[in-house]
């Protein structure tokens, strides 16, 4: 599985939401409903599976689904 | 109206003996699984035995010491590897270093605060991180009247009690939306270990302080915990409740 399709489906698992909803541009809050606390358990969930640590100031600055993907390929590749 | 507590699972931390130990029977009592911590994981084994032959509920034993996080962790593993999660967490275990704040030394200040508060953090953060994925859960801390009275000889213990009020309120607002209840119950003095080392004469003078005239038993706690962790206490987060016999 692609980087871009496990974030897609890491999301969609977390924030109940359709894959087809989950759009680079997508913003977690406005536009797919997360709450503070879905964010800081989405960070979580990446930290975990990619092996990483995401440090606070990084996480404040990914709102956006396309924020993520761009973060996760320059830490991990793919 | 019958509280029952069937398919749940409940961690309480120090529960070897006192009140910690008469939650776990209670809770058990309910239907709810029980895990048994203690300093001892001979003695938690032990206690998780006899609560499942009493009650037929499914319980564990763990060694787990607060001071040591690397224990909290390894307990924790242990538990996870035969629960899917906790959802009921009774964060009760506690230390005392009593003595007159002037001959108080920075061991008995940092112990007390180590135990009783960072413990009960490491704890706490490793239940919530399931327990907020299964949209119900309830924290109980055990807090004490002297975290809301001050007493002679506890300025270590009274001010973790009082700490634990914020952490309990800070807490519950954070949890809310994901349906986790947290609350304190604070006794007053209870007959056990802790309070059995008091003298004769200490002990008559707190009674004389206690308009119910009498010290309370664990179960009494116990009862009170019962009821939050119920449907019964659905509205109520953020909260202490004093089972102290009208002491103040």
């Amino acid at each position: 599985m692609s980087l871009e399709e496990k974030v897609k489906e890491i999301i969609a698992e977390q924030l109940g939401v359709e894959k087809e909803k989950i759009t680079p541009e997508a913003k977690f809050i406005e536009d797919l409903g997360a709450d503070s606390l879905d964010v800081v358990e989405l960070i979580m969930a990446f930290e975990e599976e990619f092996g990483i640590e995401i440090p606070d100031e990084d996480a404040e600055k990914m709102q956006t689904v396309g924020d993520v993907m761009a973060y996760l390929k320059e830490k991990v590749g793919g | 109206m019958e509280i029952r507590l069937d398919e749940k699972v409940s961690l309480i931390t120090g529960s070897t003996r006192g009140i910690g130990k008469a939650i776990a029977e209670k809770l058990a009592s309910a239907g709810s699984s029980v895990i048994i911590t203690g300093t001892s994981g001979e003695r938690a084994k032990a206690v998780a035995e006899e609560i499942s032959k009493k009650y037929s509920v499914k319980t564990l034993g763990v060694e787990m010491n607060l001071l040591e996080e690397e224990s909290i962790n390894k307990a924790f593993e242990e538990i996870y590897s035969q629960f899917k999660g906790i959802d009921i967490l009774v964060n009760n275990a506690g230390i005392t270093r009593d003595k007159l704040f002037l001959r108080m030394n920075l061991q008995d200040w940092e112990e007390v605060l180590k135990v009783n508060l960072t413990g009960t953090f490491i704890v706490t953060q490793n239940a919530i991180k399931k327990m907020i994925k299964q949209r119900w859960g309830r924290v109980i801390n055990i807090s004490s009247v002297v975290g809301f009275t001050g007493n002679i000889g506890q300025a270590n213990y009274s001010t973790t009690k009082a700490g634990l009020t914020g952490f309990t309120k800070s807490l519950a607002k954070e949890l809310a939306p994901r349906n986790i209840l947290v609350n304190a119950v604070a006794p007053g003095f209870i007959e056990t270990d802790m309070t059995a080392v008091l003298s004769e004469d200490i002990k008559q003078k707190y009674k004389e302080q206690i308009p119910l005239g009498r010290f309370g038993s664990p179960e009494e706690v116990a009862n009170v915990v019962l009821f939050l962790c119920s449907d019964l206490a659905s509205y109520i987060t953020g909260e202490t409740i004093h089972v102290n016999g009208g002491m103040f």
